[in-house]
């Protein structure tokens, strides 16, 4: 397999999203086009005269990502037609959830019901990381950010985060899936059936940020494991209508090994270390109680 | 070819469909619409071999004939008013990636309030973005700027996206005889697409839009500002090779009756026809009038600026948008091109049509009278009602 994102970028020590952008671009042998959305990925991996990138990257803005690569494919689908292109090309796009949640989520809904052939990576930090960790649509509840921090008043982030992955899931696409870089062997799995979707396909991948989320960088994978055996990440996959769980949230819900509390989870990380002071109990049995929901509503799904 | 009649945006669909742009992405918004629906007409009947995507955004929109064009698709797209404003990001982002895209603006005033109507505000607002800017009198050049946009384009002394305007309603709507090209003429002219280091070309990566600190950014925009120095010659370079094909002479702007004219007025646009009207009425009365139609507004051509108004008794700029607090955008690079290049005739700014306020002949003549009788102010607002 050649090399297609180099070392030497300027990414964080202990970043999980050269982790995670390196296994995704794993799952296929063919040729890729990638698009980029403005954030920590495309600053740290492409400063000029200097690129990471030995395969063709595109990186216009922050809101845009879904829509470039729907003109990459776009002129791709027409050149092919006009027997100006024969190679068999895939394309992907990555964004942070920023990018994806928030700013860049028209774009992506258009992209997907347009029924572009690309699949779309979220690198999942939870928050603005590249411009100094402010709050997203996929901040967790009670984490505190630099736009909502814990106060003597208010304990982080006041709201739950949207499920995405469903949202996207509504879509009615070939191939969505929630994946983590610890179990690379299952995220590898559903980036090669992205790439092989015939249509859009989506992956929302838990990359924990050490710098964010407050905690030693050599522990990124280790958090991506909790974030899935805590129940707050499950590894799942909807496929032409069908959801299935995969990984240990499968093992868990089968009985073959325990939930970890989540309580692991919370004191694992500095963002959420105010939510531990007895005061704020309240805010961690909201958390568990979403968690719950959450938890029960995908079982849910998955028997239907 | 016979002659036909057609409206502007009609026009400006059946040259798309003789050039047979790769990538067309289309939003609606009037008074463009009536191009994408036209288009998607050719696309539906198999005449065009065009990939045609319906965007959920103008901003998308923008994104994917980025993204197109990088690839190494020639790429087009039509707007308007808000649907420019709303582009306007990305305008930037087409211009510095230096992508030869083509985009039909159908001028309209901006919101708010409201209105749907012709004026220039939309395209003007986006005079700084690095897109070559070309205005439109009639149905014919709407067809023709359409056409030659593309070659400008793609000049490799410029691959500069190309704004054509044409105004709102006026010329989009409006029915007009037209002579169009046949279509093996259009593809002659236009050629085929020659991209740069295309993303589809997998064996030769590239890496499109990379982060630009301090140490080379400006360079980089004093390139941006050398290709559109380059487009000078190369509009008028495409526009005499298109006049062999054609028979249609275009400049970088029209002189009427100026010759020995002691006022002119520079307009672009629809109003530059108006004003031909206007010169002809007022020559037949004895007034030493003339017109000057500036077709290409970015660049800006100053040198032919300055020296078409040099040694005049009045100049009057018309201005069918303004800049709040100043005055009209178009008087701001006129008066600029005359100072520096030390042309000495009075200047005027007449601020009007806003909204698509009707101005007709008689609403024009006054902006002569003003001069002649010395009531014309710096800036005037021809038309408002206070």
């Amino acid at each position: 397999m050649p090399v297609r994102l180099t070392e030497g970028h300027r990414l964080c020590a202990g970043c999980a999203e050269p982790i995670v952008a390196k296994q995704v671009l794993l799952a296929t042998d063919k040729p890729v086009v990638v698009a980029n959305a403005t954030g920590c990925f495309e600053v740290s991996t492409s400063g000029f005269p200097q690129s990471a990138w030995e395969v063709p990257w595109i990186h216009t803005a922050f809101a845009t990502t879904a829509a470039t690569i729907s003109g990459v494919e776009s002129a791709y689908v027409s050149l092919k037609r006009k027997g100006k292109i024969s190679e068999d090309i895939r394309f992907v796009a990555f964004g942070g959830d920023g990018a994806t949640y928030d700013i860049g989520l028209q774009a992506l809904s258009g992209a997907i019901e347009r029924g572009h052939r690309f699949m779309y990576v979220c690198l999942n930090n939870e928050a603005y990381m590249n411009t100094g960790i402010q709050r997203s649509g996929a901040t967790q509840r009670g984490a505190s950010t630099t736009t909502c921090p814990s106060g003597t008043c208010i304990p982080g982030k006041k709201e739950i985060p949207k499920d995405l992955t469903k949202i996207i899931a509504a879509h009615k696409l070939p191939y969505a899936a929630q994946a983590s870089p610890h179990n690379w062997k299952d995220l590898i799995a559903k980036a090669a059936k992205g790439f092989e979707a015939n249509g859009p396909s989506f992956l929302n991948i838990i990359t924990p940020c050490p710098r964010g989320w407050r905690y030693d960088g050599a522990n990124t994978i280790e958090m991506a494991k909790l974030a899935v055996e805590t129940g707050m990440w499950p590894l799942y996959e909807y496929e032409n209508g069908k959801w299935t769980l995969t990984g240990e949230t499968k093992r868990i819900a089968e009985g073959k090994m325990e939930r970890r509390p989540l309580a692991d989870w919370l004191k694992a990380q500095g963002r959420f270390k105010h939510l531990l002071a007895p005061e704020w109990k309240d805010v961690v049995d909201d958390i568990q109680n979403n968690l719950d929901a959450s938890w029960d509503e995908l079982l849910r799904l998955t028997k239907l | 070819m016979k002659r036909l009649a057609m409206n502007g945006d009609q026009a400006v669909a059946l040259s798309w469909k003789q050039i047979d742009p790769d990538v067309v992405s289309s939003y609606p918004i009037t008074p463009q619409t009536i191009i994408v629906e036209t288009f998607a007409e050719y696309v539906a009947n198999g005449e065009v071999g065009t990939e045609y995507i319906c965007s959920e955004s103008e901003h998308s929109s923008m994104s994917m004939c980025i993204g197109a064009s990088a690839a190494g698709a020639r790429s087009a797209t039509a707007t308007a008013s808000a649907g420019l404003a709303y582009m306007w990001e990305m305008l930037y982002i087409a211009a510095s990636m230096r992508l030869p895209v083509v985009m039909t603006v159908a001028n309209r005033a901006l919101s708010g309030p409201i209105n749907i109507h012709c004026d220039h505000s939309d395209a003007m607002g986006a005079r700084d973005s690095g897109w070559i800017q070309i205005y439109a009198e009639n149905v014919q050049e709407a067809y023709d700027n359409s056409i030659m946009s593309f070659r400008i384009a793609e000049d490799m002394g410029v691959r500069l996206p190309v704004m054509n305007c044409l105004d709102g309603f006026i010329v989009t709507h409006a029915i007009e005889s037209m002579e169009p090209l046949d279509d093996d003429a259009v593809k002659k002219f236009v050629g085929d697409f020659k991209p740069i280091h295309p993303l589809l070309d997998v064996k030769s990566p590239h890496s499109f839009g990379p982060f630009d600190m301090p140490e080379y950014y400006f360079e980089h925009k004093y390139a941006q500002q050398k290709a559109m120095e380059n487009a000078l010659d190369v509009v008028r370079k495409v526009s005499d090779e298109y006049a062999q094909i054609s028979g249609r002479k275009y400049d970088l702007l029209e002189c009427y009756r100026c010759e020995d004219a002691e006022y002119v007025a520079l307009s672009i646009g629809s109003t530059a026809g108006t004003m031909k009207q206007v010169v002809d009425d007022l020559r037949a009365e004895g007034h030493k009038v003339g017109s000057i139609k500036l077709r290409l507004f970015r660049p800006f051509p100053f040198q032919d600026v300055a020296k078409v108004l040099d040694g005049r008794k009045g100049v009057a700029v018309l201005d069918r948008a303004l800049s709040f607090g100043a005055a009209g955008p178009l008087f701001a690079d006129v008066c600029s091109a005359m100072f520096g290049n030390s042309s000495s005739s009075p200047a005027f700014n007449y601020i009007y049509g806003l909204g698509g306020r009707d101005v007709g002949v008689e609403d024009l003549k006054k902006v002569y009278f003003d001069m002649e009788d010395g009531t014309a102010k710096a800036v005037n607002y021809l038309g408002v009602k206070l």
